[in-house]
């Protein structure tokens, strides 16, 4: 087990231009004096859970998390831990008359987010349904389209990723409280102290969370070292992952990626404890509705209609 | 401490000890062990992605088998009532031999929850006080609790009992009597609480109907207690323990009645789902008849339906239950049928369709099928050491020194 973890800091980076690199610099890692890196190991395995550290404690812990993923992807990282901002409740729009479906904000948010390239991790997911059936009977919901050009004649389509629940029942069933609400209505998880059991995965109802069934792999070249601890930093093989509203941009003042990147402008982002936000407009002036609201999840993402 | 290290020493020569067929099942035993370890060490290097476990599908074949020993674990249960309530002789006993079969079982379920984990370094994060155990909100971690708890209750009672009789005393009823009495209920609520684990997620309707845990506590009382019959005609078979015939009829017309009532309830089930027809009848239709032409379990879910009424009609006429072709036959019938419903056709239709309607067809790839493979072996390789220490002291061959007046 111990070798398990010492495997995963010394690991080589995977583009294929950086392998011989990477062999170097794996093999210049093992130099490493023994006591140095047992010392750094047995920090990593005793890390606390993220709200039990205190500043100091959470300055080592960025400082040596900084150092692991330097020496991992062989880029300079920047994890930042900026907490919510009071008077904040973050809320998703969606207008579903304007989404074209065509998956600039999955990987929009793929690359924003550092998700594994290989294997493929995604956090939105885009369904396409038939115009003129059920409405939204998910069952009759197709995600494996791959047409010339977007939009097809005749379907809609309808992003889903983390619902952001005020009621989040992957945050109740979590055994080791690794997953859980901010202050800003975020859903987050510590990826160091998920055990990686998916009972989270199991309880979702909006099949957001994705597991990292092997090592992530992403080239060194397409990294985004602007990060947060809670959000888009590099995630380890075993653990959960899921959208988390972008924290590291929302709470700088600044729009998700997929919000950002959306063509046509469906996407719409804001603080629903202000009234004058344009969410809160979406809101009060649109036919909204969210997702299984029959299951009392309460979810902070809204779908609408403009048109 | 002289004593202990004796004691310890002659234990371990009477476990090391034994026919040309003892050694032979432990190679054979080890055998499987070793092909089991080297397919967990790929996978824990690899990761998860050597099962066929995905996003869609997140829980698969270890899960199942650890739902199914829970089950085998709880039907222990199933001899401590005629036996310390009732007072029935013949089971009183081999009643030890049900609950080292518990002991058993849990370490089993314990290390499927272990090979089923993508971080299972980081196990001590659920524990109290050293870790941030989300009790009592997580049903997983009540689970923790209750399994280690069940583990313990018969760990203390089996254990007492074995080393008063190799001191060759007779051990106090009156002592042990509360938690005999507590290990009732606790068999009980083991698996309640695995039941409920699933029952409590309203984002899968296959596992969010009520009939859930009574469906899990009437077919644990078919399988567990099955797999006993079998493996107590093998010890008397192979030591010189003598079990009553009477016991092993008893425990037969005890299942009858289980399997009557799994199979109502499965009716009740049945029914309600497929009259009513709503959206939530997906899960059960792909189960039996398939959905948008994905079968994989159809055959499987027939094949568990038809042993289990076999069975259910075999331990029902006590002419067939007390002849032991029949009788074994209806075991066999009864444990893989339980352990096709309880296991894959209970973990996967939570799962088919996704909550976003996806159909992912989850079949165990041969790391799965190995590794489950090796637990079963250590579980059977446990079994035996543990009876190897047993059946001696009940049979008076093994006899512990103590020193007077330290008792």
């Amino acid at each position: 087990m111990p070798k398990e973890i010492k495997g995963h800091s010394l690991s080589r980076p995977i583009s294929r231009r950086g392998f011989l690199k990477g062999t170097a610099l794996g093999l210049a890692s093992t130099a490493v004096p023994f006591a140095k890196a047992d010392a750094s190991f047995w920090d990593a395995y005793f890390q606390k859970h993220f709200r039990e550290m205190n500043e100091d404690e959470l300055r080592e812990v960025i400082k040596r998390l900084e150092k692991e993923y330097a020496e991992e992807y062989d880029t300079k990282f920047n994890i930042k831990t900026t907490k919510a901002m009071p008077g904040t409740l973050f809320g998703y729009g969606l207008d579903l008359s304007r989404c074209i479906g065509c998956r600039r904000c999955v990987y929009a948010c793929v690359r924003e987010n550092n998700q594994s390239r290989d294997p493929q991790i995604h956090w939105i997911t885009v369904l396409r349904f038939k115009k003129g059936e059920k409405w939204i009977d998910l069952e009759e919901s197709e995600k494996y389209y791959y047409p010339e050009a977007v939009p097809e004649e005749g379907y809609f389509y309808m992003p889903v990723q983390c619902q952001q629940c005020e009621n989040p029942p992957c945050v109740r069933v979590c055994p080791t409280q690794a997953t859980w609400k901010e202050p800003d209505g975020i859903v987050v998880i510590d990826y160091n102290w998920c055990i990686g059991c998916r009972y989270c995965m199991a309880s979702c109802p909006y099949g957001a969370r994705r597991f990292n069934l092997a090592k992530p792999r992403i080239r060194k070249e397409e990294l985004n070292p602007e990060s947060h601890y809670l959000g888009n930093r590099p995630r380890y093989k075993g653990v959960v992952e899921k959208c988390i509203f972008c924290v590291q941009r929302t709470r700088a003042g600044r729009y998700p990626a997929c919000v950002e990147i959306c063509p046509v402008g469906a996407r719409k982002f804001g603080n629903l404890l202000d009234p004058k936000s344009e969410i809160r407009y979406c809101i009060e002036n649109k036919r909204v509705f969210r997702l299984k609201e029959d299951l009392n999840t309460y979810p902070k993402f809204y779908y609408f209609f403009a048109t | 401490m002289y004593a202990l290290v004796r004691n310890f020493f002659t234990a371990l020569r009477h476990i090391a000890r034994g026919g040309k067929w003892y050694y032979i099942w432990l190679a054979f035993l080890s055998f499987f062990i070793v092909v089991g370890a080297v397919a967990y060490i790929r996978q824990l290097h690899t990761g998860l992605i050597l099962t066929a476990m995905r996003d869609q599908v997140s829980w698969g074949f270890y899960i199942s088998n650890f739902t199914f020993l829970v089950g085998v674990a709880a039907a222990a249960v199933l001899l401590v009532v005629p036996a310390y309530v009732y007072h029935f002789k013949p089971i009183k006993e081999i009643v030890l031999f049900g609950e080292l079969l518990a002991i058993t079982a849990i370490i089993m379920c314990i290390l499927f929850i272990m090979v089923d984990m993508g971080r299972p370094e980081r196990v001590w994060h659920l524990l109290p006080i050293v870790g941030t155990m989300n009790f009592p909100s997580s049903l997983l971690a009540w689970d923790v609790v209750v399994l280690n708890g069940y583990l313990a209750i018969n760990f203390l009672i089996s254990f007492y009992v074995l080393y008063k009789m190799s001191h060759s005393k007779e051990y106090s009823i009156q002592l042990i009597k509360p938690l005999i009495m507590i290990s009732i209920p606790w068999a009980i609520s083991i698996h309640t609480v695995t039941a409920f684990l699933y029952n409590g997620l309203s984002a899968r309707p296959f596992w969010n109907a009520s009939i859930l845990a009574p469906r899990f506590i009437a077919s644990a009382l078919c399988s567990g207690p099955a797999l006993m019959i079998l493996i107590f005609q093998i010890i008397r078979k192979v030591s010189k323990i003598e079990i009553d015939n009477r016991a092993l009829f008893k425990i037969a017309e005890l299942i009858a009645y289980a399997i009557g009532l799994n199979l109502f309830l499965f009716g009740a089930e049945f029914f309600k789902e497929f009259y009513s027809g709503s959206i939530h009848l997906a899960p059960m239709e792909y189960l039996y008849f398939g959905l948008k032409g994905k079968t994989t379990l159809v055959p499987w879910m027939w094949a568990a339906l038809l042993f289990n009424i076999t069975a259910f009609l075999i331990f029902l006429s006590p002419r067939a239950r007390e002849n032991f072709l029949t009788l074994n036959i209806g075991c066999v019938l009864v444990i893989i049928g339980v352990f096709i419903e309880k296991g894959m056709g209970l973990v996967i239709p939570g799962f088919v369709p996704g909550v976003l309607g996806e159909i992912y067809e989850y079949s165990p790839t041969w790391t799965e099928k190995s590794v489950t493979l090796g637990i079963w072996a250590a579980g059977a390789m446990i079994y035996t050491l543990l009876l190897k220490f047993a059946v001696p002291i009940y049979t008076g061959e093994l006899r512990f020194i103590s020193k007077p007046g330290t008792e």
